[in-house]
């Protein structure tokens, strides 16, 4: 039970810490992101697939099982390829913009445009 | 045993779990991509790259051979994911997302459905047989000794419940949006907080009798159906402005589930990936709840329609009569002669796809010498940033959209606003009316530019069902019809004059 006990306890910090990157990961995204970044931790949760492919892995599943974990399969593999296509759809709009530069005000004027980002508005 | 030595060193825990940190390193490298319009589109690929290295990673794990239930399962998945995701309107955005969720959560559900099957008969403590299920060195180890630990079972059944909440409601908003089932609030009233409760207890209720070792498959599904009545019992009394919220509050507890899952199949990939959508989507919702001046507890227990249906019908009685209606000529003649014009996009604009027509005008506005700018409030549409993403497709240019605090400064020295297709976000009411359910919301202060004109369909209240003074005023004029024919009209008016 020691061992099972550490397997929980570092699972336990991966999930704190993780909670923290993500905390301070998405604290700096732009309102004008918010769509394409919800959209794209969308895509990320549909690493549930990877439960179903373990679980569809096992011996000794029943029928019921298998046809659930197909339709588990099939549901992760629609959040996944949807969520990242429909992300890079919408995000290669914003890329296409003629003129990059940015209005003062905008906290994330810091990238690396920054420098021609300096006009005043 | 007898397999080559490449593929036992392929197969190690090690490797694989080298990998999955592998993958969620380029997880949380991309989401920091994202934080910028000029590397999202990057940071979005690093990630979908991480996704490939974790599946391919969990294929390497050994596999009774399932090969082909699995292939099965990802070309319905591909089949349903891939034409949906190339053909959806950028309008439909907010629903396809919903619809990500939704599957999403299900298939998190139903893995630990499948968990309970296989494993719940040890749930409560008793000794059986373990396979390995995850990738830890550890659990290798200790592979077919003792049972499944209670904190499987914990993490299992929460992420049951989550899925299935999520499952539900994100299904509810998807119909909501797409109209399919009314967009207006439907509840139980006063009662309706009672239920949710009831729920709640009972899911938690059945959920803390399967970890104490209740073996019952029915009550298993009992639990996940009195979570999927919660799910809809949650969203469906929830109406307009708040359908942002709920979206990326659900968002949140799906990459939660996943999260438990991941502790559950003691799977680090699965782990990190979930609890930075849980942390990410956490913040999104408050920050959108900020926004409108609204704490999410109150969202959640419902009832924002319920009363603002009833102040709206207050409103109408009150202002009947006194709304101004222009034309589309008589539109474009004070357009052309404003020498400031501040557009403020709404959902109308997005149901209507006329930010295309939109773009047309403030072209031919520009050509006129008239300054535009685009007063976007952060909830306006039905996403954070939905507005944002609409004007971007019709190549506005970037540093022609102001926020909302930006905008505020402006109208005061802005001719004409042309409002298209938003209602609540710029209700005064929610600045002067305070049994207004939406007092106290931030909103864009369009009445203090010289006139307005706003764009509408009809009269009827919006999506929310609150009443708008704005059109009461005496600066004010409604040009009625469909976004995009009426912007359209004008930009044809525009160019006779």
């Amino acid at each position: 039970m020691t061992v099972l006990a550490s397997v929980l306890t570092t699972n336990l910090a991966i999930l704190v810490l993780a909670g923290f990157i993500g905390f301070v990961v998405i604290s700096k995204v732009p309102n004008t992101l918010h769509t394409p970044l919800m959209s794209g931790t969308n895509a990320i949760h549909g690493i549930v697939l990877l439960g179903g492919l373990l679980l569809l892995g096992l011996a000794g599943l029943d029928g019921l099982s298998k046809a659930l974990l197909v339709i588990a399969v099939a549901f992760g593999t629609i959040n996944v390829v949807g969520g990242f296509l429909v992300t890079d759809r919408m995000l290669e709009m914003f890329k296409s913009k003629p003129k990059p530069k940015r209005d003062a005000g905008e906290e994330h004027g810091a990238g690396n445009d920054g420098g021609e980002g300096g006009t005043p508005s | 045993m007898n397999a080559p030595l490449a593929t036992s060193f392929l197969q190690s825990q090690n490797f694989i779990y080298v990998l999955y940190i592998v993958a969620f390193a380029l997880f949380i490298q991309g989401l920091r991509g994202l934080a910028g319009p000029t590397t999202a589109v990057r940071g979005n690929r690093i990630a979908a790259v991480g996704m490939a290295i974790a599946v391919i990673a969990t294929l390497l794990n050994r596999n009774e051979g399932n090969w082909g239930l699995i292939a099965l399962g990802v070309a319905l998945g591909a089949a349903v994911g891939v034409p949906a995701a190339r053909q959806v309107k950028m309008t439909a955005m907010p629903q396809m997302v919903a619809l990500f969720n939704g599957v999403g959560g299900g298939a998190v559900a139903l893995i630990s459905w499948v968990e309970f099957r296989h494993y719940g008969s040890t749930y409560g403590g008793h000794s059986y047989r373990l396979v390995s299920i995850g990738a830890a060195p550890a659990v290798e180890t200790s592979v077919h000794v003792g049972g499944v630990p209670a904190y499987v079972a914990i993490f299992s059944v929460f992420a049951a419940i989550i899925g299935s909440i999520s499952f539900w409601g994100s299904n509810i908003a998807f119909g909501k949006l797409q109209e399919i089932i009314p967009g207006r609030p439907i509840s139980f009233g006063a009662g309706q907080q009672v239920v949710n409760l009831v729920l709640l207890v009972l899911a938690l209720a059945a959920g803390v009798d399967l970890i104490a070792g209740a073996h019952s498959q029915l009550l298993f599904i009992g639990m996940l159906v009195v979570a999927a009545l919660l799910g809809n019992a949650v969203v469906f009394p929830i109406g307009g402005a708040d359908m942002p919220v709920v979206i990326s509050m659900l968002n949140a507890f799906t990459g939660l589930s996943a999260a438990a899952t991941g502790v559950a199949l003691n799977n680090p990939a699965l782990i990190v990936a979930g609890m930075i959508v849980g942390a990410s989507g956490s913040i999104l919702t408050n920050l959108m709840a900020v926004a409108m001046n609204r704490s999410i507890p109150a969202i959640v227990a419902g009832g924002f329609g319920g009363t603002g249906a009833v102040a709206g019908a207050e409103g109408a009685g009150e202002h009947a009569g006194t709304v101004k209606s222009t034309s589309a000529a008589d539109a474009a003649i004070q357009l052309a002669y404003a020498s400031r014009v501040m557009i403020v996009p709404g959902y109308g604009m997005a149901v209507a796809q006329a930010q295309h027509a939109v773009r047309e005008l403030t072209k031919e506005l520009e050509k006129r010498g008239v300054e535009v700018g685009f007063a976007i409030h952060p909830v306006a549409g039905r996403m954070p940033g939905h507005m944002n993403v609409l004007l971007a497709e019709a190549d506005v240019p970037y540093d022609q959209l102001e926020e909302m605090d930006e905008a505020n400064q402006e109208f005061g020295r802005t001719d004409v606003s042309l409002v298209i297709g938003a209602n609540d976000v710029t209700n005064p009411a929610a600045k002067n009316t305070p049994s207004s359910p939406i007092y106290g919301m931030p909103i864009l202060e369009v009445s203090n530019s010289h006139s307005v004109i706003v764009i509408k369909r009809s009269m009827n209240p919006g999506f929310a069902g609150i009443e708008n003074e704005l059109y009461y005023e005496p600066e004010t004029s409604m040009l009625f019809g469909d976004a995009k024919s009426a912007v359209s009209e004008i930009t044809a008016e525009l160019a006779q004059l």
